[in-house]
């Protein structure tokens, strides 16, 4: 496995970089904001990263796709995150791709994928019950009545469940909470009586919703894949999620980087640019070392799972955590490094603070998943 | 694609090659793991406690391999980057020992590559490679650390040879090295960074002597050096006169890469020992676990930062990245790094962690104890940690002064 990018790669990472600097630069996120635009993100963007052929990176050729791997969305999710350019693209084309590309039948693929392609369709992956992910403790139950699926239970904080047309949702045929054994995955229209979705409100202004399912009732081909048996299927998708974030989270983290040292050089204290204080030299060369780190583990990451390697665990844990933990520190250093302008809504840097400390909750916080790595490794 | 196919198979052949020479060449004992006392590092007045270890020196230096990556002509290994790698896995494979450590290959044979004369080249670095020539840096002085460039052992020319007087400190190994590269001031009326020349001095020279010095782990590998009027041959100024800090700061940069494996398990100076091993031994195991949780912690902290570390490396020799500014980084996150690994493994032994001599301790004990210490000298040797950081926030990031 080598650590840089294919030609092609890095074709479709200086695409996704022109894309956000001139259609979303951070305005477009503010502009969002302030009109407190219901699904968070906007509906013509995703047309055009739909004609980019973004939906549908992860989608087999035979059902519209390009199966153009994680490296390849990853690029694109790393440079979006550079302007906080919100869109579907990680609930629908990362996690709803995966989830009924490994989960579903042929006729399940064929039903959804090329939707997903076309941008006719998004999905949300509703796992999490608690407040904390925790992805095996689901206590949602589904039942069979007859030809008929019965779920009950909650969702919380489910990435653009306000604004998905179909909800993926993660709930217990048999066994109990904690059990890997005994989950299974169903897709529910929004609209299906029974089901009732919610929109919160997070600091990072971006879609979330909480859902409860009360004797919500699915016909048996809303299954996806087999009962029981979706436990292991569903890390591996979660583990292509935590890579896609991950990335998303180094572009936030390298953005945010870049503003904070270029202020360092414009602003003047004391008759010098205060880029001169030592103090603030050595803080910001020690971020560019976790930064480098980062960009290493995340690159890592998406590769092995492009290459199916038997890492692919370890390092989706190890990219999560490690881009946790650098956002954590740049996004509170470049506030601190802007002074007083930095804490004002005004200026931009404080939304990068408000989308990192959402994004790393997501999927598993970096203590999460240091605990991941640890028990994989047998420390 | 098709030449990136060709050269897989190149490197498969390749690979095979190096196995059966290795199978071949590489004497029993040079596969067990490596007792300091066996240490190799060359030089007209090199000991061998075990003969193995002059054999496999003479082997690898005769195909050029202990300094794989230099040019054939020179007697390096010609090898390009893929098939280095490949070498090196080899030879970690059969958990070869390195045939030989040498301050030569690590930092002054690629200097001599780029800035030294045709004749320099000949003379130097098929020595170098064979070990036949051992090297010590001299740059350092009591007055002149971090603040290098402010050195004053001065050089006068005297037409065919430059007398030399002043004296170094901190030289690494000063006794036991054949020759030196020293940083000395040819241009006392220039601004300090543009009076300054790299000049190789003979050891044996009259007017060189060394008196060493004893570390806090009770070693003594390096000296206070003084320069006497010594007569250094004008044929051995590296580069031309005055421009030495160039040739100074690259030959760091080469340092720096090379001291930032140590931030690897089992790179650099130490025991070798693991720390995940070392903690489970010491601490004990509850269900395969580390028994003290917090401990467990912050050893998976330090692993994770160390595998993410490593795959920097990696990343950056992909990228075919050559020695620069960015090598700050690496010296910087090294050094940290390995310090913080023998911080946490005495943690994990308790007070079996603190032995100095062999009442009540293990050999294996006291070495920990002993390169816990040794790690400490680890970020200032090359440069600071400080300075790394200076470097990297005015070079790499272009912060102002
Ligand atoms: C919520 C809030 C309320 C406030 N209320 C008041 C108020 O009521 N009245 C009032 O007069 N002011 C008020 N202030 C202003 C406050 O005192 C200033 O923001 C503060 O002094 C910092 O100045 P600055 O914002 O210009 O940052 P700068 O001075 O530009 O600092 C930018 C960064 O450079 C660093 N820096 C600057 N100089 C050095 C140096 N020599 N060495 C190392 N680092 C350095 C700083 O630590 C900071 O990280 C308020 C600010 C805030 C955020
Ligand atoms: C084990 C060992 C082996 C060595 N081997 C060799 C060798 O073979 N040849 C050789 O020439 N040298 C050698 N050295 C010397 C080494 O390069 C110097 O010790 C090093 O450059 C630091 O210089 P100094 O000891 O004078 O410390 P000083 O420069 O006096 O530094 C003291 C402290 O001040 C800090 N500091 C200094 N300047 C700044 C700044 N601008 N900003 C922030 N902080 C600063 C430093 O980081 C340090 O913490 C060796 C050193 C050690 C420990």
């Amino acid at each position: 496995m080598k650590l840089i990018l294919t030609e092609e790669q890095q074709f479709l990472k200086d695409t996704a970089q022109s894309f956000a600097r001139d259609k979303t630069p951070v305005t477009h996120f503010r502009e969002l904001r302030d009109n407190e635009n219901s699904q968070c993100w906007d509906e013509s963007v995703w047309k055009e990263m739909v004609e980019l052929g973004w939906s549908g990176i992860l989608v087999p050729e035979q059902f519209g796709g390009s199966e153009f791997g994680m490296a390849g969305i990853s690029v694109i999710m790393q440079e979006l995150g550079k302007t906080l350019t919100p869109s579907p693209i990680l609930s629908t084309s990362v996690l709803g791709v995966s989830a009924i590309n490994m989960l579903g039948s042929d006729e399940q693929k064929e039903n959804y994928l090329p939707k997903i392609v076309a941008g006719e369709l998004t999905t949300a992956l509703a796992i999490d019950e608690g407040n904390h992910h925790d992805p095996f403790a689901i206590d949602a139950t589904a039942v069979l009545d007859g030809d008929e699926w019965v779920l009950n239970g909650k969702k919380v904080f489910v990435v653009d469940g306000a604004s998905a047309d179909s909800i993926l949702l993660v709930a217990r045929t048999s066994g109990k909470s904690g059990e890997s054994n005994g989950i299974s995955v169903f897709a529910a229209n929004k609209d299906s009586a029974g089901l009732d979705i919610t929109k919160i409100s997070t600091a990072d202004s971006r879609n979330y919703a909480n859902i409860e399912m009360s004797d919500l009732k699915l016909d048996q081909n809303a299954l996806l894949g087999e009962q029981d048996l979706a436990g292991e299927t569903l890390e591996k998708i979660l583990d292509l999620g935590r890579i896609a974030i991950s990335a998303e989270m180094l572009g936030n983290t390298e953005e945010a980087f870049e503003v904070t040292v270029n202020y360092l050089k414009e602003r003047k204290q004391f008759g010098v640019q205060i880029g001169s204080f030592q103090a603030l030299q050595h803080r910001a060369a020690k971020m560019f070392c976790e930064i480098e780190l980062t960009k290493s583990a995340v690159i890592a990451a998406m590769h092995a799972a492009d290459e199916n390697s038997n890492e692919l665990e370890r390092l989706s844990s190890l990219a999560k955590f490690q881009a946790g933990e650098t956002l954590h520190l740049v996004s509170n250093e470049a506030i601190q490094m802007h002074g007083g302008i930095g804490v004002t809504d005004e200026y931009d840097i404080g939304f990068y603070l408000k989308r990192a400390r959402v994004a790393e909750q997501i999927f598993g916080t970096s203590e999460f998943h240091q605990a991941r790595y640890a028990d994989i490794s047998g420390f | 694609m098709r030449k990136q196919s060709k050269n897989m198979e190149h490197l498969e052949q390749f690979r095979q090659e190096v196995r059966d020479w290795l199978e071949e060449n590489c004497p029993p004992t040079m596969r067990t793991p490596l007792v300091p006392e066996e240490e190799v590092w060359g030089g007209r007045n090199a000991e061998y406690v075990n003969p193995e270890s002059k054999l496999w020196l003479e082997r690898m230096g005769e195909k050029g391999w202990t300094a794989p990556n230099l040019p054939k002509e020179y007697g390096g290994g010609g090898l390009d980057r893929d098939e280095t790698k490949v070498l090196h896995q080899e030879l970690f494979k059969i958990k070869a020992r390195p045939p030989l450590n040498s301050f030569g290959i690590w930092m002054l044979a690629p200097c001599i590559i780029e800035f030294g004369s045709e004749e320099q080249k000949r003379e130097h670095l098929p020595k170098i490679i064979k070990g036949e020539i051992r090297w010590c840096q001299g740059y350092s002085e009591p007055g002149s650390g971090s603040d290098l460039a402010s050195l004053s052992t001065k050089a006068e020319d005297m037409g065919d040879h430059y007398l030399v007087n002043g004296q170094k400190v901190w030289t690494s190994y000063a006794d036991k090295a054949d020759w030196i590269f020293a940083l000395v001031r040819t241009g006392p009326k220039e601004p300090k960074h543009n009076g300054i020349s790299f000049l190789l001095i003979d050891m044996a020279t009259e007017g060189v002597s060394t008196k060493p010095i004893t570390l806090i782990s009770g070693k003594s590998p390096f000296c206070e050096t003084f320069f006497d009027n010594v007569k250094a041959p004008k044929e051995n100024l590296v580069g031309v006169e005055n421009s030495g800090w160039t040739i100074a700061k690259k030959l760091l940069q080469h340092e720096r890469n090379f001291i930032s494996n140590f931030g690897l398990a089992g790179g650099g100076t130490g025991s070798g020992a693991d720390v995940v091993n070392i903690a489970k031994k010491y601490l004990g195991e509850a269900n395969g676990q580390i028994a003290n949780s917090a401990q467990r912690e912050n050893i998976t902290l330090h692993k994770m930062k160390e595998h993410a570390f490593g795959l920097t490396l990696q990343r950056s020799g992909d990228e075919g990245a050559k020695a620069s500014a960015a090598s700050s980084m690496f010296k910087y996150y090294g050094t940290e790094h390995n310090k913080d690994r023998y911080e946490l493994m005495i943690a994990a032994m308790g007070n079996k962690g603190l032995g100095w001599t062999n009442e009540g301790f293990s050999d294996d004990e006291q070495a920990i104890t002993k390169a816990w210490l040794r790690t400490k000298a680890n970020s200032i040797e090359g440069g600071t940690s400080e300075v790394q950081l200076n470097v990297i926030s005015r070079r790499v990031l272009d912060l102002p002064n």
